[in-house]
């Protein structure tokens, strides 16, 4: 048992991880941030893209369907070599030093499958005598959507988005595997010199403090708006 | 004016949804300032007539005419048009996310780019109208469904249009609601709008409407004044169909 509490929570050890951990987390959290815009942006595109209607657009939806398929389907350590691949080739500026593009891109591609499906189904949550009303009133359907449309469905999709946040979040520990230098492998980097785990437990613990309040926050929102639906169900 | 003198002209309208008609043959005129009344038991084909006027549904063969213009034909802007055909839904359809002010602007600001500070003081002028100005800054749920629907028919009307369809508007309604709902239309058929309602009020329609058609399975089967069609039908069809909503009303 001893053992055990040492190899983890050994004091002396979280003070002098701590520091270490710190800075390799503050990476986890850029890249959290940056590949969180871009999904933002880029899954809303595609959940438009996907909407579309007419026969015109099939070839659009069906390259957006493709897509999703492909990096849904496709676990993120594979992404993540595949993207480091690519970047060995030097295309458009990437190569096997650019640590922290390459990880913002392969972790973008794969949560953009996932959050374009979280705003699809919004959208589709939208009732077509929405989008019909706003069209009988002479705005366009690109009006419709944007002042109609999209402000009802994202407000409806938060609470899974901020679920997704959290994944993404979670998931940043995996870029280690690539070369960046984050907090999982400044833990390795502290256990390989002291013989000590602690420092892991020290990043375990920075991902679950920076996840609790999200957790919450959604919570928080999920129950709001239940007592608004509840109270317009009267 | 289309070339027969009607502000609305329907010929030989065609509508299908599948192998379905659920509009055969239909001919409707219209004149300017005039009211028209379509009566008929639910999927006869009110609402997709209305929505066929408004382009929000195609017509499958015949053509329309509003205010001289081929509105079926190609070329046609659905935007500009739909500005001056307003419609007005069973389900009110307001926008839940936006307050009573900018439901009614919307249109105005976005689709016939008038300034917002012009667009909001003529949807107060319309709001003070109905008497609904104080509640220009709720959300439509914290209204009564009457009041929900007034401002579905200002939200309509605020873009100017020149005829306006009514989609049983006071179907989804309780009963004292309706009154507040029809007193509006009322005045909006004193003030010279032409309008197509649908409805089930017998008694509104016969009222306001200068003609009332009996719809049955897509087709038009008697028009005429509505003294002739709900006090002396003459098809057969028309009277089973005003009897059962007598009885309905009875119960």
């Amino acid at each position: 048992m001893g053992q055990f509490l040492h190899t983890f929570f050994s004091p002396l050890d979280f003070l002098r991880a701590t520091p270490q951990i710190w800075n390799g987390f503050q990476v986890n959290l850029e890249v959290m941030v940056v590949a969180e815009a871009f999904v933002l942006v880029l899954a809303l595109l595609l959940a438009i893209v996907r909407g579309l209607p007419g026969r015109a657009a099939a070839p659009l939806r069906g390259a957006a369907i493709l897509y999703t398929d492909i990096f849904r389907g496709t676990p993120l350590v594979l992404v993540l070599y595949i993207v480091l691949g690519f970047a060995t080739l030097n295309y458009v500026g990437l190569s096997a030093e650019t640590l922290f593009t390459n990880a913002v891109i392969a972790l973008t591609l794969v949560y953009t499958a996932y959050v374009t499906e979280v705003y699809r189904a919004g959208i589709e949550s939208v009732h077509p005598s929405q989008r019909m009303a706003a069209r009988s009133l002479g705005l366009s359907y690109w009006q419709s959507l944007r002042y109609v449309v999209l402000p009802q469905a994202i407000r409806r999709v938060v609470p899974p988005l901020l679920n997704d946040f959290i994944g993404l979040q979670k998931d940043t520990a995996l870029i280690s595997i690539i070369g960046v230098t984050e907090s999982v492998t400044q833990a390795n980097i502290y256990s390989s010199n002291y013989f000590n785990y602690a420092g892991h437990t020290v990043a375990a613990v920075f991902f679950i403090f920076l996840t609790i309040p999200l957790a919450r926050f959604t919570d928080h929102i999920i129950r709001q708006r239940e007592r608004r639906e509840r109270a317009q169900a009267f | 004016m289309s070339a027969n003198g009607h502000f609305v002209s329907l010929q030989s309208v065609t509508k299908r949804f599948g192998d379905l008609e659920v509009l055969h043959d239909i001919n409707l005129d219209v004149a300017e300032h005039n009211v028209v009344c379509l009566i008929g038991a639910s999927g006869s084909g009110k609402s997709t007539l209305l929505r066929c006027i408004n382009l929000l549904e195609q017509i499958d063969g015949g053509s329309i005419v509003v205010d001289g213009q081929t509105i079926t034909g190609t070329k046609v802007d659905v935007n500009q048009l739909r500005q001056k055909i307003g419609i007005v839904f069973q389900a009110y359809n307001l926008f839940p996310h936006m307050t009573v002010l900018q439901n009614v602007t919307l249109a105005p600001r976005k689709a016939l780019g008038i300034s917002r500070a012009k667009a909001e003081s003529h949807a107060r002028a319309l709001l003070r109208q109905i008497g609904l100005e104080e509640k220009a800054h709720e959300f439509p749920d914290r209204l009564s469904g009457g009041q929900q629907q007034r401002v579905a028919i200002v939200r309509a009307l605020a873009t100017g249009p020149k005829l306006m369809l009514l989609d049983e508007i006071t179907s989804a309604l309780d009963p004292q609601l309706i009154g507040e709902v029809l007193e509006l239309v009322r005045e909006l058929a004193k003030s010279g709008m032409t309008m197509i309602i649908a409805t089930h009020e017998m008694s509104f329609a016969r009222e306001v409407a200068n003609k009332v058609c009996f719809l049955d399975a897509g087709v038009i089967h008697e028009e005429g004044t509505p003294e002739e069609i709900l006090s002396a039908p003459r098809e057969e069809r028309t009277r089973q169909f005003l009897a059962r909503v007598l009885e309905g009303g009875r119960l």
